[in-house]
């Protein structure tokens, strides 16, 4: 199976995601602001509105029951105005129902720190929705997973939060054949080792995933090889593959772009201690985060306060006592 | 407004004119503000500076931001000025004024100065937030910024409302919002509050026809902004017309400082740029449609004309200004590509206002920042 030299950015596998989803259940419909002549404001939407017009796509909302919504965010930092519904109505009701009323939507847009958005559009909501029972939480890294894991998210019929980024949305990834034929999807729930290693376990999602794997590059330089973890999703969070990494490397790192406290890297840090992985830790879990300070403007503030390859490589050496 | 008056003494201009303004639809209101309204020449001179300056500081935006000086969000006001240096007109600077991120316009009428407003988008210490808000996060006293989330602000202009009546200090607070906002719950939310506790709130309503791409006729079941407010009194007001608008703040300040509770003015006006300048403007809108209102309705070329027509001002002294005014945006806009970066040692100041220093995490658990309020 050999790959083929395509390659698509982020925002056209989910674009082409939406589109066979579209195409293969009529159920699904996708609720977007400007979305129509504006074609979406970053462009992933662009087009779908003039290939299935207004009973599929629009900017109101629809809740009928029987149907599968889609919902874009234009940013995760607005659907704070909207989070009332997607806890209480969306993530509760099955449960609130005793299993009556089930709610297959998708909530998708991108999420987390951007470039010189500034404090209100830069928050990563990842840690907020993956706390909520009830909510299945996925954040892609490259373009595979982009469409892999969106088909399934339409699929699911659960309610789904879809974190993209937007600074990924224009990097090309080469994609494989398999990955684009209108049957591809990725399971929820299940993280990938996107580079094996010996020495260390390096786990990350979204956009730092890339980070990881450029520091794990120059570090093998050195000899230090870093199995680095793509979560892929954040809840239900694939603890077992974390575990199994660690079992073998002896040590852990977690990199995100979000906030520290009461994070991903929390979580991870707290799961980890409760199970069989515990024992085999030579030294504590170390998190690598975003700086505990609202997004500031000015480029040189805005650089220190997300993680930087220089600083997931020290964090990795200082985790090796090396 | 404090600003220059040439020193030279034009004994044989017009002192003061009058002028007919648009007359104002109402809501809910017995009277209407005036259609005659009189204008002095220092007046006329200090509306058109003013008006240039928040013009000209706008399209430097512009170039700075296609050259990449000006990076992320940057939502420019060229075409509603005269909103602004309205409202101001007819208010003083001890009054409240809040709005969203189309913002440095009403930053400027608040009393920030254009290098600090040029500095700040493009992120140096100067800035007047010390390049850590942005476009989108500019204060000044009196002045709450500059907030990026749509409708946000409108609640929040109601609370300083309430602060200024509680105080009891015969202040208001001119609330601004867009047409796209105008359909959000929390507007009603805070009309119904306002109403209820007779809060000393204008609400505005700046109507530029586009809620980022999306016209009014497919956005809003009723495009009566100035009505939506139900039983709140309501004024749809010219807003290209510098006076018109200096007229209509003038009544509902009025109203506002009697203690009759708030009021709403819908300003109809049109921004020439795209919502913002990743946006070109023209998915959604003619060029014709844009061409249109600046050869029509241009406040400053209104104003100009007024002044001219009426011999309130010559042609050379208008043009003086605008040296002067281009001036003043060149520097402004030297010192904002020269003045250096925010330093480092302040990247984790003003978490807290009032408390001790405090460690912050930085991105790993070896690097511990200091925070000073």
């Amino acid at each position: 199976m050999g790959l083929i030299e395509t390659e698509l950015t982020e925002s056209d596998p989910v674009w082409s995601a939406m589109d066979e989803e579209l195409e293969r259940d009529e159920r699904v419909f996708l609720m977007v602001e400007e979305v129509a002549q504006y074609d979406g404001a970053l462009q992933v939407s662009r087009g779908l509105w003039k290939k299935y017009g207004d009973k599929r796509i629009s900017t109101l909302p629809f809740l009928r029951a029987g149907l599968r919504p889609i919902c874009e965010f234009m940013t995760f930092n607005f659907s704070m105005q909207a989070i009332d519904q997607v806890i209480n109505s969306a993530a509760k009701t099955y449960y609130m129902s005793a299993g009556l009323q089930p709610v297959p939507i998708v909530f998708r847009g991108p999420n987390g720190a951007s470039a010189g958005v500034a404090a209100q559009h830069s928050q990563c909501f990842a840690a907020w929705y993956a706390h909520c029972p009830g909510l299945k939480v996925v954040s892609p890294w490259n373009s595979e997973d982009a469409k892999g894991l969106l088909k399934s998210a339409i699929r699911e019929d659960n309610p789904v939060v879809f974190l993209e980024n937007e600074l990924m949305y224009g990097v090309p990834f080469e994609m494989s054949e398999e990955s684009q034929s209108k049957d591809f999807t990725i399971p929820i729930g299940k993280a990938k080792v996107e580079r094996p290693g010996d020495h260390v376990t390096v786990v990350s999602h979204s956009r730092l995933v890339g980070h990881c794997l450029d520091a794990a590059a120059v570090l093998a330089k050195e000899g230090i090889e870093c199995e680095v973890i793509n979560l892929r999703t954040i809840r239900p969070m694939d603890v077992e593959s974390i575990e199994a990494s660690v079992m073998k490397t002896n040590h852990l790192v977690t990199v995100e772009g979000g906030w520290p406290q009461f994070g991903v890297g929390a979580e991870i840090c707290a799961r980890i201690m409760e199970g069989p992985a515990f024992n085999y830790l030579d030294a504590p879990v170390t998190r690598v985060t975003g700086v505990d300070i609202p997004m500031p403007y000015a480029k040189i503030l805005e650089d220190h306060s997300v993680p930087q390859i220089k600083d997931i490589i020290f964090s990795i050496k200082k985790t090796l006592n090396v | 407004m404090q600003t220059v008056i040439s020193a030279r003494t034009y004994a044989d201009f017009t002192a003061q004119a009058t002028f007919e303004v648009k007359k104002c639809d109402t809501h809910k209101l017995d009277e209407a503000p005036a259609t005659e309204v009189v204008m002095t020449r220092e007046e006329g001179l200090q509306y058109y500076r003013t008006m240039q300056t928040m013009r000209r500081m706008e399209l430097k935006a512009d170039q700075l931001y296609k050259q990449k000086i000006i990076r992320g969000f940057c939502h420019l006001y060229d075409g509603q000025e005269a909103c602004a240096v309205g409202i101001e007109a007819s208010i003083n600077l001890s009054d409240h004024l809040i709005t969203a991120y189309r913002a440095h316009g009403y930053t400027y009428t608040r009393g920030g100065t254009v290098k600090e407003i040029m500095a700040e988008l493009t992120g140096r210490r100067g800035g007047i937030a010390k390049g850590k808000g942005g476009s989108m996060h500019m204060y000044c006293k009196n002045f709450y910024g500059g907030n990026g989330i749509v409708g946000a602000q409108v609640p929040l202009g109601a609370g300083v409302a309430l602060a200024c009546k509680h105080q009891g200090r015969n202040e208001l607070c001119v609330c601004l919002y867009g047409d796209g906002a105008a359909n959000q719950g929390q507007i009603f939310e805070t009309y119904n509050m306002a109403a209820l506790w007779k809060l000393p709130v204008i609400f505005v309503c700046e109507n530029n026809r586009y809620g980022m791409g999306t016209s009014v006729e497919r956005a809003a079941a009723s495009t009566d902004y100035y009505k939506r407010g139900e039983f709140i009194p309501g004024l749809r007001v010219d807003g290209m017309d510098v006076l018109c608008v200096r007229e209509a703040t003038r009544f509902a300040a009025e109203h506002c400082r009697s203690g009759k509770g708030p009021i709403l003015m819908e300003l109809q006006t049109y921004r020439y740029h795209g919502h913002s300048m990743s946006d070109p403007g023209v998915s959604y809108r003619t060029r014709e449609e844009i061409q249109e209102v600046r050869s029509k309705s241009d406040p400053i070329s209104m104003l100009k004309d007024r002044m001219l027509s009426n011999n309130m001002a010559s042609v050379e002294e208008l043009k003086e200004i605008d040296v002067e005014v281009r001036k003043e945006i060149e520097d402004a806009a030297q010192f904002a590509t020269t003045d250096p970066e925010p330093p480092l040692e302040e990247l984790c100041n003003h978490i807290f206002y009032n408390n001790p220093p405090l460690d912050v995490r930085g991105t790993h658990p070896w690097s511990k920042l200091k925070s000073v309020s």
